[in-house]
């Protein structure tokens, strides 16, 4: 099937966005848009959800159902629509600020459950929005507004954390794999159940100028440099592994998926209704 | 749901919970919190046996904004909560006044601040109630006093809030939450239900807060995944829906939402007189403290004090009116709240002190009795 | 006709659906305007407990009592409580199983009944005190009907207890109204 312009997802008049020259949101929202396209999901049937911060920006430049909601709060918000309308596909985009730390919580409850909601992270280590605090992902020894001595919190392996949680689906990807990444993104919002992915993008101007990645460039070199697939991880010493991440699916299981799982509360409880006529 | 008469002994939350559903309520989110939790329960019961939706969130503020994403696909959705949990959910309370999404909000209040009394009555969320979120910003609030008006007034709260697309803030306290009454449950067809104005535009022409499409203050709200496609924000946004801080456009949307309540007045405001034609003097009260007011007035006309009620079940907007209209004709106003004096300060802007206001507080965790709200009327 | 009833014991002993069966009957079956509240503490076992029904034949505008006519009082805690708070002419039903200091009360009718004891053996589950208690309450009262009692009991107690509840409700029945013509004829 002919591949549509990644412009027929896009509010093209709510153009330009508000995002820095060099920031990765835009290639990891048109790999989003890409794996949409990729399984000619009908634009009426789609609807995004958001939070607060940069990345959850990005539902006001597509042309679906969306929704920005309050900081941290997406999933939830996303959780009551899925639940009453469970045909609809629903995504969920946020940076690692709103998922990990406002809405850490939501984040584990949604993957627990088990609903049929994507979430892509934008992760770029840092609160852009708010020029450039530490998140919940913010590498140990960087340095960041609120942490002008370098930081010393250790980040979440969010795959980790969502897969023990319950999630069906987990991968990470980024920025600089570009394509890789909107191929997880698809096999995410195809999977039934709870998919989750990490997309690693860069933030030049508050994460990169404080800690000696002085452009975009350097930033998406340094995601090539770090990025290792499982298999190329295998053949790896730990040393070696030591500053590296790992890319890929990283987590699939079968699990039944909550909106479906609670049609059969309402068929137990009309059953019983029938029982007392 | 159990017995089949229409005369039943029912609990008020079970009351709260029952009509809801009577009003089309089709999805609830909540967290367990004494003394609101019987309206989970029971909704966890009956909401699937007709097609609806519960689900236990994990906590108070992922239950709030459920239901403001359920009421985005049609659905008339409801939360419940007690103290804690409503100071939790304020945040997005402000987001459903900003983004106009219809959903009710139950606080079945108890004794604060903090943990406070959890099983004790109180009346000291009215304030809070009004002016909980922060920013400008509509809210209705209702408050019963009794478990019959419980089952009727939940109805108009859905009704109202699908009307004029606002959060409607159902307050009730520990004592109407908890106890029970003989019920006679109105026939599903005597119930005057209101749904939301959808969009009769096309797709590409839906300008989704765009008010003059609707009736000039309530614009009409598309159901997702229904083809209109459209963005809805916390952000300040123009009729597009898209944001905007451009001043004209922000103060323009500020003073729509606001107008609401001014609007909305007269069809929202519930306020029983009893008593009142020839009274002398009068009891302004809500909720439980109420039905003290109403023994209390009995009392008093027994003695020979000619003592009228104004039983309020519509806190906010204030019915400034009705305070005015009976400010000129009596000789004071007593005002019993189990707080320490919250809409007091109302009555008294309302009077234009035109006669004494009164105020009566009790905040010991007990109901005000209708001996103390007596020997007030008999100490003017 | 306007009584206001207190029901008060330990936590568990199954007070506060004593008190609904007796609203309901009295509310739904017998036609008064009834109002039934509850006090408990943050324990779902032990702690105090106390149920309250008023009955009424116009409408009850404040729903708290506030000068009790009849008191049931299920444990020595709830005695000392509320063993002295009772309308001159009232009546106090002690279950004295669990209660070793009666209230001697000038001008209240005190009725002791071993309540749980009678669950336990005549009944043979002490879990249904509570609806002895009731049958034992309605039998020294009259305050309801004993037909509204049974349809309320069968609409409120777990499916499958109905027969337990309604033999509790009657061997209370029965010695309620023992009790009282022990009292009217001394």
């Amino acid at each position: 099937m002919a591949r549509k312009p990644i412009t027929y997802y896009l509010r093209e008049d709510k153009m330009p966005h508000i995002w820095c020259e060099g920031c990765g949101h835009g290639i990891v929202l048109s790999a989003v848009l890409r794996a949409i396209d990729s399984l000619n999901l009908d634009k009426n049937n789609v609807c995004v959800v958001s939070g607060i911060g940069c990345a959850s920006r990005a539902p006001g430049y597509l042309d679906f159902d969306t929704l920005h909601t309050t900081h941290g709060r997406a999933l939830a918000f996303a959780t009551g629509i899925k639940m009453m309308k469970p045909n609809l596909d629903v995504i969920v985009l946020a940076g690692d600020g709103d998922l990990a730390a406002i809405g850490g919580n939501h984040l584990i409850h949604a993957a627990r459950r088990n609903i049929d909601i994507t979430t892509i992270c934008f992760n770029n280590s840092i609160y852009g929005m708010t020029s450039g605090q530490y998140s919940p992902m913010t590498p140990t020894g960087k340095m960041a507004t609120t942490a002008p001595y370098g930081h010393i919190e250790e980040p979440f392996d969010l795959c980790e954390l969502v897969f023990a949680a319950g999630a069906s689906f987990v991968g990470r990807g980024t920025a600089y794999h570009a394509a890789p990444l909107s191929r997880l993104i698809a096999k995410a919002i195809a999977q039934d159940g709870f998919a989750f992915v990490e997309a690693v993008s860069q933030c030049p101007t508050y994460f990169g100028r404080r800690n000696k990645m002085r452009n975009a460039l350097v930033m998406l070199d340094w995601q090539k440099e770090h990025a290792v697939t499982k298999k190329a991880a295998s053949r790896l010493s730990p040393d070696e592994l030591e500053d590296k991440f790992i890319i890929g699916e990283l987590g699939t299981r079968a699990r039944p998926e909550y909106t479906k799982r609670y049609e059969s509360i309402i068929e137990a409880a009309t059953k019983e209704t029938d029982d007392d006529v | 749901m159990g017995n089949k008469t229409s005369i039943r002994l029912m609990q008020g939350n079970e009351a709260c919970a029952e009509g809801a559903v009577a009003a089309g309520m089709r999805f609830f989110a909540g967290y367990p919190i004494t003394p609101s939790t019987e309206i989970a329960e029971e909704l966890a019961f009956i909401l699937p046996k007709v097609g609806g939706k519960f689900i236990q969130m994990e906590d108070e503020i992922a239950s709030i904004s459920a239901i403001i994403g359920a009421s985005l696909t049609g659905a008339k959705s409801m939360t419940a909560t007690s103290g804690p949990g409503f100071s939790l959910k304020q945040e997005s309370i402000g987001f459903a006044a900003i983004a106009e999404v219809p959903c009710v909000i139950v606080n079945v209040m108890r004794v604060g601040p903090s943990t406070g009394v959890p099983t004790a009555p109180s009346q000291a969320d009215v304030m809070q109630a009004r002016w909980g979120t922060h920013g400008d910003h509509p809210v209705v609030v209702l408050c019963p006093t009794s478990v019959a008006e419980t089952y009727t007034l939940i109805v108009e709260a859905f009704n109202i809030s699908e009307r004029w697309r606002i959060p409607v803030i159902f307050l009730m306290d520990e004592v109407i939450g908890h106890m029970r009454e003989k019920v006679a449950i109105p026939d599903p067809g005597e119930l005057n239900i209101v749904n939301r104005a959808r969009p009769r535009c096309k797709p590409e022409d839906y300008l989704p807060f765009d008010a003059d499409a609707g009736d000039g203050v309530v614009p009409p709200m598309a159901d997702f995944g229904t083809g209109y496609r459209y963005h809805l924000t916390g952000l300040t946004h123009d009729r597009t829906g898209f944001p905007t801080t451009k001043r004209p456009e922000v103060d323009a949307l500020i003073r729509r939402l606001d107008s609401k309540m001014d609007k909305a007045k007269q069809e929202v405001t519930f306020v029983d007189e009893v008593l009142t034609e020839d009274a002398d003097i009068a009891v302004f009260a809500y909720g439980i403290t109420a039905r003290a007011g109403a023994r209390a007035v009995r009392d008093a006309r027994a003695s020979g004090v000619s003592a009228g009620l104004l039983k309020v079940k519509t806190l906010w907007p204030f019915p400034e009116e009705h305070v005015e209209r009976i400010a000129s004709k009596v000789r004071a106003i007593v005002v019993p709240e189990m707080n320490m004096g919250q809409l007091v300060r109302e009555v008294e802007r309302a009077s234009k002190g035109k006669t004494k206001v009164i105020s009566l507080t009790r905040v010991d965790a007990e109901p005000i009795s209708p001996q103390q709200i007596l020997s007030a009327l008999k100490e003017v | 006709m306007y009584k206001e009833i207190r029901l008060s014991g330990t936590g568990g002993q199954g007070l506060i659906l004593a008190g609904i069966i007796l609203a309901e009957a009295a509310g739904v079956y017998d036609g008064y305007d009834v109002i039934q509240t509850q006090s408990y503490g943050p324990e779902a076992r032990g702690g105090a407990s106390r149920a309250e029904v008023i009955i009424a034949d116009d409408v009850i505008d404040f729903p708290k009592v506030t000068s009790p006519d009849v008191v049931l009082i299920m444990s020595q805690q709830a005695c000392d409580r509320y063993g002295q708070h009772v309308k001159p002419g009232g009546i106090v039903l002690v279950d004295d199983t669990n209660v070793s200091s009666i209230p001697s009360l000038e001008d209240a009718c005190v009725v002791t009944l071993p309540i749980t004891e009678i669950a336990r053996h005549d009944v043979g589950r002490q879990v249904v005190a509570n609806v002895v208690a009731l049958g034992a309450l309605v039998g020294v009262t009259g305050i309801v009907t004993p037909d509204a009692m049974e349809k309320a009991i069968s609409s409120r107690v777990p499916r499958g207890t109905e027969e337990l509840n309604m033999k509790a409700f009657n061997i209370g029945l029965e010695r309620g109204r023992e009790a009282r013509a022990k009292h009217e004829t001394p």
